[in-house]
């Protein structure tokens, strides 16, 4: 909380060297790397490195080097951060990007070098929409995507009466409407909670009087852990039915382990996911790490693999780096199933809904749904990219 | 609003509030006593969180979990006072608050180094993960719990400070230290167990909010941003103010963030309230601490001097 | 300052500083590397805002813990009225430091009611609701920012760039450096400075303390604002965290790792403060459990700062003016 940026530099004397010769690239990789979602960003960038490896230290056949940046999920911090990645490490490609204000915050200083930025953990709408950029891409999803998906679920479900809990921040505001976009029975409350607020005891208690039939609720990382954790001690887990997305993830589930039982969560992807790259990966990643991945390991493990096909492609040319990636997508055998950047440069890709289950002495997630094929974000009709 | 919903918002906000005086009561006497503004006390909170935690994890009691806390905060409590704060009681304020802040930013980035960034997650004891039916509502046994021991925190400290010789000392202390010490005291060892109960107490604290809360780096800050508040509102070195003001802190920021957002939407469109809801009642305890001291400086209920 | 102690160390070495940080941009860009322009202007701008801070602290030992409101008014003065269409940086420059001096006026009169760890805490309290203030404006970003669209313009001179924020930034320190120069040895500066001795000699001679402090908040107050409408312009965005309670405490970092109440030690202090950061960085992404040692220790022993480890150099060698020792503010 208190660090200004924090760098590891992993060639800091060989940087200037390496980066003019065309035949090595240099990824600039950002992510909130301390503070209470650093799990999140370690993830991105175990994720993405895991994939280097596997490609021998190259991507696209060239020798690549790697700097990371902590943005603190801070804004400010960020855009220091991304503008050292573009002066003075000379990055051919940025991944991760952090979380969407973070994103944003650095979203001119991108768009001005026109360096490729491949967003892993945010897809926000301005982004999406009017704002899309030729070389700003997510990895990710479009924000709504995963609490669409949950309101698609909840209504196919006939859920009559949802109470609806989400932070006090653009996030909160879209994944609640989101929901609400294709849910279409009632919404008995919405309720917006302090940014990082530790005890829900006083919203928890609201909640009961409520009586409600279900609950929706975004609480990303500590929140989380938090929100979930009280909410069972309250009585309600097994009670109350609980919706829930960046919520109970690979992230969180290994602190709430019994706590999480019976959450749906919605995303676009879970370890359990069954197909072959999916294997492949969850096995890889667990023997190097000792954990299994998240979704957030998943972004940063196929925004490797991806740039691996477009560095290919552009052959060495920075300029053609932007058109390449986007072809690149549709040809990336993700690990998430069917992917491709649509017209904004935003996923268009399956969500599924995944419940937390008991399975013997252990707790697991197992896939009970699949609310959206190949999803289209409804941002992208006011984007004015070809 | 129904009646039992609105007893236990106010359990809520008690159990805050209880769980800021433990914080409180040794802060504020610190302050009242030494003069000392330690802004490391939420690290003496954090560690009593993190010794808590891992004690009980390795040992599987929560009773041990805690004793764990009370032993690492009073240890380290200690050296700090021995090796640091001991000497800067006689600079001022500004030394305090450098040292301290130099403090917070050493103790987070060592916990970071030790456990990792990852939150850690404790289970509520066993004979207390149940709840309490509270006419029709349920209510964490833990919490009530919490509030327990808050209780007998304060009446256990009411009673040290007022029937006790060390009680004298302390009381004569935060009035006239040099002649408490003309008097042939040890004032210096007076100080330091002062200060190591103080840090024992935000230990117990941690380790009593680590079941319902995560246990993290940084995670002492907001806390005891808030426990500042609670002391000044109630007086500095006032232990029965600490114990009031905490109590009035806890209720306000606990019926502010359930009745303001309602408030607000009676008076505006519901888009700005829901906005403005949760933001003003995270300011109410500021606004609050700053009406107070326009007020009345010296607090709502200030230690009796002379 | 008297042109005759130019050539003391405590005088000339912060000069000959300031005068190689005004080739940076040049020289970072003669060597395509111009994110040391963008590191050395954020120096610059905490630099302004702890000297800014100095003038409360170091002059006045007003022991302030809400510093951070007064540059993130300032920023948000730039963030809003881009946001509305103003481009003129006279605007921004008039919003930011009006609201900063009405801010600062409402809370110095109802702080400097109070003294010591009140003093400290209710600044802190103020800081704090302005903080979730700026959150709960979900129209303006809230929680997650927002950008500086427009760039504020003063005529032909645009702050869009990174060189010509650094330029600004580095006149407008020597700028503050010379005036806190000038009010030091000021019959205003000396009434400060002897307010923070004792209150009661200052009323004494006829000068009404609490007015003299309040007025000294104020600017203290205005000068900040001025070093936020800069770092919007440098980072072409502004968020609430400008104003976490974080800030406040690094600004006094800064302002005592310096030297306080003197002219050069916050630049100076802000100088060390990145430089240490950004060395340390280089080493081990665990920094701060270095960094934070070395504030204790400033605590413990370094009391008077760079400076005055520089004006001991003084004394080393026959000075021409007496030793200018500042003793250290007692709140």
């Amino acid at each position: 909380m208190f660090q200004r940026a924090l760098v590891a530099t992993l060639y800091c004397a060989t940087l200037a060297a390496s980066a003019a010769t065309a035949s090595a690239a240099t990824i600039g990789l950002m992510a909130p790397l301390s503070g209470p979602q650093a799990l999140v960003g370690q993830d991105q960038v175990d994720g993405f490195l895991l994939a280097l490896e596997q490609h021998g230290g190259k991507l696209g056949g060239q020798p690549t080097t790697v700097v990371k940046e902590d943005d603190q999920l801070r804004p400010e911090i960020g855009q220091q951060a991304v503008r050292k990645l573009i002066d003075k490490d000379k990055a051919d490609a940025i991944v991760g990007l952090s979380f969407s204000n973070v994103l944003m915050g650095s979203l001119a200083r991108l768009t001005e070098s026109g360096v490729v930025a491949i967003a892993t953990n945010a897809g926000p709408s301005p982004l999406a929409g009017a704002q899309c950029k030729p070389n700003v891409f997510s990895m990710a999803w479009q924000n709504d995507g995963a609490a669409e998906a949950m309101g698609k679920f909840a209504q196919d479900r006939g859920l009559k009466r949802v109470y609806l809990m989400a932070p006090n921040y653009q996030a909160g505001k879209d994944m609640l409407a989101g929901f609400k976009r294709f849910y279409k029975g009632q919404v008995v409350d919405e309720v917006y909670t302090q940014v990082n607020q530790p005890d829900y005891s006083a919203e928890i208690a609201q909640l009961q009087a409520a009586r409600p039939d279900a609950l929706f609720v975004f609480y990303p990382g500590g929140m989380g852990i938090n929100f979930v954790k009280q909410l069972n001690q309250a009585g309600l887990s097994g009670k109350l039915p609980l919706y829930s997305v960046f919520t109970v993830d690979g992230t969180t589930l290994p602190s709430l382990r019994e706590a999480a039982v019976g959450v749906v969560s919605g995303g676009m992807y879970d370890a359990s996911l069954d197909n072959p790259e999916n294997r492949r990966f969850v096995a890889a990643f667990e023997a190097k790490y000792k954990r299994a991945p998240s979704l957030y390991a998943a972004t940063g493990y196929d925004a490797a693999n991806l740039l691996d096909i477009a560095l290919r492609k552009a052959g060495g040319d920075p300029k053609k780096l932007a058109v390449a990636v986007k072809a690149a997508g549709s040809e990336l055998r993700s690990v998430r199933g069917p992917f491709a950047f649509g017209r904004n440069n935003m996923p268009v890709q399956d969500y599924y809904a995944f419940e937390t289950a008991r399975d013997g002495g252990k707790v697991v997630t197992r896939l009970v749904g699949t609310p959206f094929k190949a999803h289209v974000d409804p941002y992208a009709a006011q984007c004015t990219l070809p | 609003m129904s009646l039992t919903l609105l007893v236990a918002q106010l359990l809520n906000g008690l159990q805050y509030g209880v769980l800021l005086f433990l914080l409180a009561a040794g802060l504020t006497l610190v302050f009242g006593v030494m003069s000392f503004v330690n802004l490391a006390h939420g690290s003496l909170y954090m560690i009593g969180a993190y010794a808590g935690a891992l004690a009980y994890g390795a040992s599987g009691s929560f009773a041990v979990g805690i004793l764990a806390a009370m032993a690492a905060a009073l240890a380290i409590g200690l050296v700090l006072e021995v090796t640091i704060v001991s000497r800067l009681y006689r600079r001022d304020h500004l030394d305090h608050v450098l040292a301290t802040f130099g403090l917070v930013m050493f103790f987070n980035e060592l916990v970071r180094i030790l456990w990792g960034p990852q939150p850690i997650f404790v289970q509520v004891p066993d004979v207390l993960s149940g709840t309490v039916d509270l006419f029709g509502f349920t209510y964490s046994s833990y919490r009530f719990a919490i509030i327990a021991v808050g209780l007998v925190v304060a009446v256990g400290s009411r009673l040290l400070i007022h029937k006790t010789r060390i009680g004298m000392l302390i009381r004569a202390g935060a009035q006239n230290p040099q002649l408490v010490s003309a008097l042939g005291v040890n004032i210096g060892l007076l100080n330091a167990l002062l200060f190591g109960v103080g840090a024992m107490l935000a230990g117990v604290a941690g380790a009593m909010a680590g079941p319902v809360l995560s246990v993290q780096s940084g995670m002492g800050e907001p806390v005891l941003i808030t426990t500042l508040v609670v002391i000044v509102i109630g007086g500095i070195g006032s232990v029965s103010g600490a114990f009031y003001a905490a109590l009035i802190v806890g209720v306000v920021d606990t019926l502010g963030r359930v009745f303001l957002p309602l408030i607000l939407r009676q008076l505006t469109e519901r888009s700005i309230a829901d906005a403005a809801g949760p933001a003003l009642a995270s300011m109410s305890v500021y606004v609050l601490m700053a009406a107070v001291l326009a007020l009345r400086p010296q607090g709502l209920f200030p230690a009796r001097r002379g | 300052m008297k042109t005759s102690s130019a050539f003391r160390p405590s005088t000339w070495i912060p000069l000959l500083l300031l005068g190689l940080l005004a080739i940076v941009p040049t020289v970072a860009s003669g060597f395509d590397q111009p994110y040391w322009t963008a590191f050395f202007a954020r120096i610059l701008i905490y630099a302004v805002a702890a000297s800014a801070l100095n003038l409360a602290l170091g002059y006045g030992g007003l022991v302030s813990f809400g510093h951070a409101l007064f540059l993130g008014i300032g920023a948000y003065a730039v963030g809003l009225c881009a946001f509305h269409g103003i481009g003129s940086g006279w605007l921004h420059l008039l919003v930011a430091v009006a609201a900063a001096a009405a801010a600062a006026l409402v809370i110095g009169a109802i702080s400097l009611r109070t003294s010591g760890m009140a003093f400290i805490m209710i600044t802190l309290a103020f800081a704090q609701m302005g903080y979730f203030l700026l959150v709960s404006l979900k129209h303006y970003g809230g929680d997650d920012g927002l950008s500086v669209g427009s760039t504020s313009r003063f005529g032909p001179f645009d702050l869009g760039s990174t060189s010509a924020v650094y330029y600004a930034a580095w006149l407008v320190l020597v700028a503050i450096l010379w005036s806190m120069a000038r009010v030091r040895v000021a019959p205003f500066g000396m009434a400060l400075r002897g307010a923070r001795q004792n209150v009661k000699r200052v009323d004494a001679i006829g000068l009404q303390a609490h007015h003299v402090r309040l007025v000294a908040f104020v600017l203290s107050g205005m000068a900040c604002a001025v070093a936020g409408v800069l770092l919007a312009n440098l980072n072409a965005f502004v968020s609430p965290s400008t104003l976490a309670w974080t800030v406040s405490g690094e600004l006094i970092v800064m302002v005592v790792l310096g030297g306080i109440g003197t002219v050069f030690g916050p630049f100076l202090g802000a100088l060390l403060f990145f430089v240490l950061e950004e060395v340390l960085k280089g080493f081990t992404e665990h920094w701060m459990a270095v960094f934070g040692p070395v504030v204790v220790l400033v605590a413990l022993f370094g009391r008077r700062g760079i400076a005055g480890w520089l004006e001991a150099l003084n004394r080393k060698r026959p000075s021409p003016g007496p030793p200018d020792i500042v003793a250290p503010g007692r709140a």
